[in-house]
This record gives structure tokens, C-alpha cells and sequence, in this order.
């Protein structure tokens, strides 16, 4: 049986992680902020066949309460398999460029966040000598775009983290993957056109899963994120900075 | 934001609002409730017409919890946007059955609801919401009223089939239904001309699935022949889950692919497709109750402009010259399509708007072209003729004076939405142009 952590659960790529686990009577640990929803989602993810499920408040900008929320985690699975940490928010990149307070806030939560519960998850695998954490970050990390890079440097932050993390822990036999999804048809995104590059979370959830069980490192979400992310990444400055992306 | 539904006419100018929790939503209607509204639910967008169109929609896609389910009745409770398919993907296995399924799997617990759809079953089972035990409406003034049959039972029925005009549905409770195995034995019957497969239709009457396909262009004495396809649950306890298709069309097909002669060929090919009628053909239930699910994006076939479903039906006395009249207008037009499905429906139900009514059903698909809605004005008056009405989930023109004639509960249903106050705030598209 395997136990499951899962924090930002109500985020719609956690549901659908959480759903696949649960088809797999996994026993789960949600940390979210709206506990209400935490609720609704406990009742769900039960009739879908989970083997437990349990949750907990958590405001992640709240660093000084991460240690303590991630003991009552263990206390109820004993020990977690895997980690994936799924939170996020998606800034008004216009008022954090003129506003130095509002990408602070952005930061905290998509990037300072994750480091302070990461380094307890990371100390807590390590003791254990075993697990897997797997985070959500994004294709926006890979290169900054003037219309997104508040959110692109909070979450590029995050991935070049987990590739020192992820060797620091590989002696240790824990894993870290890192998640990129695309675009992804979630209620964050819902006010934005969708065209053919758009995903549901079902598929993320799908590639994130995959990518723990093959072991991979880096999940481009879905694949051909890849390719299209060479290719941005490739475009000389002078080129780039004149692009309206 | 541009936004259509599944026959991608017409396109709305709308903006979406995907709230995540009840207070959230009920915030957005009071946000609206200063000046008249146009907003509308909206689930997975699979009404082909302007039924789920307006200025404001609220989608219901994070809404999407199962709530409780109890094992032994099969009662289910879930929230309003779970899909049918989610529904099955964890009950099939299981051997629960949803008790009706319309043609695919992707629509919302909701928005079969609110269309009060029905399946190939409606014969012997009813529609949709006649397994509904119980719902949870979000109404106009921000109150959440619970309905059922026997409670609050005039809204219940105004909001089974009721097209999202009465309020939000936030939750409802269904009756699955225990089955011996999840796959089908299909038999099929070839039918020279109508009158055959109509008398097919009323010969089987007691099968439990019954549809026929029909080929729309076919005239004279072939007119309207048919294959008629029968089926039953298989009694082997194997219980398969729907499959995710592999097929997707990727992009646009050009229009003029689709012409009376690719249309004429397509349906004569079809049709002489061999068939055994001794034979019972095991299919698994995705490919059986869902066979265009398989093909992600099939609507784009029809081309940029879309395309119109035309589905009717015809009161069971004047079935048949109804249904023939309907063939032999649009046939003559040259108007055809791939899929023209004729249904034999059971009776009617308490629901004010619910489409299906003792008789027979057609429905036809036309692409778009602007040559189109004259020869639908001309159908909409066989239909009126002849006693039939249009079904509304696939309705993008018809006019007011066509669905009041037809539809004789709608003045209740206007008077229900005056007094709750929902006529100032849940407007589609559809309800405006219908007058409700």
C-alpha cells in the first residue's frame, strides 16, 4: 500500500493525482487551503476506492507551519512514498512588474514555499532512505517572457532546486521529479482561449505519474513540451527580447 | 472570449467564470443580480446549439466530486459537473450501469439534467432525469432549495429538461442500475424502406436498446430504409470500464468534402454493409453506446461553419408520414448527413420541457451553409403539423412561435422563472431567442 502526500490537493492537477492514486487504494494526506473543499474531496476520493484519506489546512505562505503540519502527516500515514507538491497561483504579471510587493507575494507562494517544504520533505526521505518527490512546476520556467516572468522565474527557481536537491538525495535512494506541464485547462486558466497546445489535468496527472514510476527527472508535460521548449530556449536574446510573447 | 458548443454554431461572444466552490458561485450571481443578466451553467459543452451560450457562463467544471454512494440501492450522489464518463469509469467495473445514456459519455450529471437527455433505452426506461431521486438547485436569489419528485415538485420538473433557466444545479442523487455484464449483444436488422423499419421498431418493442441508422438520402420506395440495431446486456459478469478513443480528428475538414454525392455514396456504402440478423455481435459498451466518443473532435468534420443537428419527433399516430414527410423534404433539398438516427421513444414525462414523447424520433446533422435555415423553417412546419416538437439541446433557430406551439408547459415554465426571479438572471442564447 503505498501512502501519499499531496499539497495544494484542491488544485486541479492534485484532484486528478489524487484520483489515479485512489483507483489504486492508495492512502492519502491532503494539505490545501480551503479545508471545505478538502472534505468534499475526502468523501470523493473514498467512494473512488482509496484505502484512507485524511487532510489539513494549510496556508503554504505560512512557512513557520510547515514543520509542524508535515509531522501530522506523518503521523497518520507512518511514512510517505510520495510527495507531490502541486500548489500554485497564477500572478497578474502587469501589477507584479510595477509592484514589488505583489511578486513577493507571488514568489512566496510559487517558489519560497515549495523550498521550505521541500527541505523538510528532502530531510525527513533522506533519514528514511527512501521515496519519491515529485513537483509541479512549469514550461514557463524554462525562459522568461515578458508577459509571464514573474511566474517563469518563481517557477524556474523551483526545477534549478530540485536538480541540486535531486542529487543531494540520489545517494540516499530518493527520487525527485520534476513536473512542467504546458498549458492546462484548469479553473486558474478558464479566463484564457484555449487552442490545440492545451491539456486536461487528467493528462498532466497522467505524465507526472508515469514519470515517478519510470523514475524520470524531468517531465515535460505533455511530451512534446519538450521539443517546443528546445526550440524557445534556442532563440538568441536579440531575437527573443523583440518577440510579443 | 469566443465560445460555442458542439455544433460550433453559433458563436458567442461570452465571459467564463469556472468557480470552485458554492460560495464562490453564489458570489457571482449576486455580482450580477443589479442589472438583467445573461448567464447560463455550462458543463462539458456538449448541446450542440446556443443552449449553453450567453454573455456570462459559469462553468461547473471544478464542481466535479462524487458525494456518496450507497452500495446496496445504488444510489449516487455527486456534484453537478462530474461526467457521465467519470461516472462509469468508477461504477462499470463495479457492475452499476448509469440507467440512461445519451449518445456520448462526455456531458455533465448537469447538463443531462438540464437537458433531460435520453438513450437508446428510452423506450423502456425513460429519460435522465427520471433516475433522478433528488437535486440541489442554486437559485436566482442565492438560495440552495433541494427538489425532488415529491419536493418543491414544480421546480423539480421545471428544472429536468428545464435548459439551466431555472437555476444552477449544484448537485443530484441517481439511480444506477445493477447490470449482468457491461458489454452488448447487438443484433442487426436491414429494413428495405420506413414503414419496414417502423414496423421493426414496434416488433421489438420489449428489446432493451433499440436505434436505427438511416439512410437519409435514399428515395422512392427505398425511401428511409434503415439498419436497425438491437441490444442487450451480455449475462457474463465481465465489466469493462469505457476506453479512452485513439482515434482524433486534428483539424478543420474542408466543407465541400461534405456534398450530396460524397453524402449519397457514404450512405449507400453504409448501408450495404453485410448483415446477419441471426448473429448477436458482442461489442463492449464504449463502442456500442459511444461509438463517435472514440473520435476526439469529430464535430470538426463538418468543417469551420459547423453544423446543425435537426432532431425531432413525431407523436406516434402520424409517425410515419411525419417522418416521411421530413425525409422526403430534406432529401429533395439535397440536404443529407452521415448520421441520420431514427428512434422509437417510449412515453412522455412530468418534466415541462422534456423532448421525448410517445413516437418516433429522427435526427439529422446538416453542416452549416446559410441555404440551410430556410429548409429548416420548412421541417420545423412538417413537424408542427404533425404534432412533434424539437429537441432543445440540439436547437441553434428554431423560432418562438415554433416552440411555444410545440412545447405547451412553456408558459409555466415562464411564469416559475418570473417568480423566482430567474428570468433577470439565467438567460442563454437559446432562452432569449425562445422567448422563455
Amino acid at each position: 500500500m503505498k501512502n501519499i502526500l499531496i499539497i495544494g490537493a484542491n488544485s486541479a492537477i492534485a484532484k486528478a493525482v489524487a484520483r489515479a492514486c485512489a483507483e489504486e487504494h492508495a492512502r492519502l494526506f491532503l494539505l490545501a487551503r480551503d479545508s471545505a473543499l478538502l472534505a468534499v474531496q475526502k468523501q470523493d476520493l473514498e467512494i473512488r476506492g482509496a484505502a484512507a484519506v485524511d487532510y489539513a489546512p494549510l496556508d503554504v505562505t505560512h512557512f513557520s507551519l510547515h514543520e509542524a503540519v508535515l509531522e501530522q502527516a506523518l503521523d497518520t500515514l507512518g511514512s510517505i512514498d510520495l510527495a507531490v507538491i502541486c500548489h500554485g497561483s497564477l500572478p497578474d504579471q502587469a501589477r507584479c512588474a510595477e509592484h514589488f510587493d505583489a511578486a513577493l507575494e507571488q514568489f512566496n507562494i510559487n517558489a519560497l514555499s515549495t523550498i521550505s517544504l521541500l527541505t523538510l520533505l528532502g530531510n525527513h526521505m533522506s533519514a528514511r532512505k527512501q521515496g519519491c518527490i515529485a513537483v509541479v512546476t512549469s514550461v514557463a520556467g524554462d525562459r522568461g517572457r515578458p508577459s509571464n516572468y514573474v511566474y517563469g522565474a518563481a517557477k524556474g527557481m523551483v526545477s534549478q532546486y530540485l536538480q541540486g536537491l535531486r542529487g543531494r538525495l540520489f545517494p540516499h535512494g530518493v527520487h525527485v521529479v520534476d513536473v512542467r506541464p504546458g498549458f492546462v485547462d484548469t479553473p486558474m486558466t478558464a479566463h484564457l482561449r484555449k487552442g490545440p497546445l492545451w491539456s486536461s489535468p487528467e493528462r498532466i496527472a497522467q505524465c507526472l505519474l508515469e514519470g515517478v514510476r519510470q523514475r524520470r527527472h524531468t517531465v515535460y508535460a505533455p511530451g512534446y513540451w519538450r521539443l517546443i521548449m528546445a526550440v524557445v530556449r534556442a532563440i538568441p536574446d536579440a531575437l527573443f527580447k523583440r518577440l510579443p510573447l | 472570449m469566443r465560445l460555442y458548443s458542439w455544433g460550433r454554431y453559433p458563436v458567442s461572444d461570452s465571459q467564463p467564470h469556472a468557480p470552485r466552490t458554492p460560495a464562490a458561485m453564489a458570489a457571482l450571481l449576486r455580482h450580477q443580480a443589479s442589472a438583467p443578466a445573461s448567464l447560463i451553467a455550462r458543463g462539458l459543452g456538449r448541446s450542440y446549439g446556443d443552449s449553453a451560450l450567453a454573455a456570462e457562463v459559469i462553468q461547473t467544471q471544478a464542481f466535479d466530486h462524487l458525494l456518496r454512494f450507497d452500495e446496496s440501492s445504488g444510489q449516487l450522489r455527486c456534484a453537478a459537473g462530474v461526467s457521465l464518463d467519470q461516472v462509469l469509469q468508477v461504477f462499470l467495473p463495479r457492475g452499476w450501469m448509469l440507467p440512461v445514456v445519451p449518445g456520448t459519455r462526455f456531458v455533465s450529471v448537469g447538463g443531462a439534467i438540464a437537458s433531460d437527455v435520453h438513450g437508446k433505452n428510452h423506450h423502456v426506461a425513460g429519460t435522465f432525469g427520471e433516475h433522478v431521486t433528488r437535486l440541489t438547485l442554486l437559485q436566482a436569489s442565492g438560495e440552495v432549495v433541494e427538489c425532488a419528485p415529491d419536493q418543491h415538485s414544480d421546480l423539480f420538473n421545471a428544472t429536468c429538461g428545464g435548459m439551466g433557466l431555472t437555476g444552477i444545479i449544484l448537485d443530484a442523487t441517481l439511480r444506477l442500475q445493477r447490470v449482468p455484464g457491461s458489454a452488448i449483444l447487438q443484433q442487426s436488422l436491414r429494413s428495405a424502406n420506413l414503414e419496414e423499419v417502423v414496423a421493426q421498431f414496434e416488433e421489438h418493442a420489449s428489446a432493451t436498446y433499440s436505434v436505427a441508422w438511416l439512410d437519409c438520402l435514399a428515395r422512392g420506395s427505398a425511401l428511409g430504409r434503415a439498419l436497425l440495431y438491437l441490444g442487450e446486456h451480455a449475462q457474463d459478469g465481465r465489466y469493462l470500464a469505457p476506453r479512452p478513443g485513439r482515434l482524433s480528428v486534428p483539424f478543420d475538414a474542408p466543407a465541400f468534402l461534405l456534398n450530396r454525392f460524397s453524402m449519397r455514396a457514404f450512405n449507400a456504402l453504409y448501408y450495404a454493409r453485410r448483415v446477419d440478423p441471426q448473429a448477436r455481435q458482442r461489442l463492449e459498451a464504449d463502442s456500442y453506446f459511444f461509438p463517435l466518443d472514440g473520435i476526439a473532435h469529430w464535430n470538426r468534420l463538418y468543417g469551420k461553419r459547423g453544423f446543425l443537428q435537426y432532431q425531432c419527433v413525431i407523436p406516434q399516430d402520424a409517425a410515419l408520414p411525419g417522418i416521411r414527410r421530413v425525409l422526403q423534404t430534406s432529401g429533395a433539398a439535397g440536404k443529407g448527413s452521415f448520421l441520420s438516427v431514427l428512434k422509437k421513444f417510449g412515453p412522455g414525462n412530468a418534466h415541462w420541457l422534456s423532448f421525448p414523447l410517445a413516437g418516433y424520433t429522427l435526427a439529422l446533422d446538416f453542416k452549416f451553409e446559410p441555404s440551410l435555415l430556410p429548409l429548416l423553417d420548412e421541417l420545423d412546419r412538417i413537424v408542427l403539423d404533425h404534432g412533434g416538437r424539437l429537441y432543445l439541446a440540439k436547437d441553434a433557430r428554431m423560432s418562438a412561435q415554433t416552440f411555444q406551439r410545440s412545447y405547451p408547459r412553456w408558459e409555466d415554465m415562464r411564469a416559475l422563472r418570473l417568480a423566482s426571479g430567474a428570468d433577470r438572471l439565467f438567460n442563454s442564447l437559446q432562452s432569449q431567442r425562445l422567448g422563455l
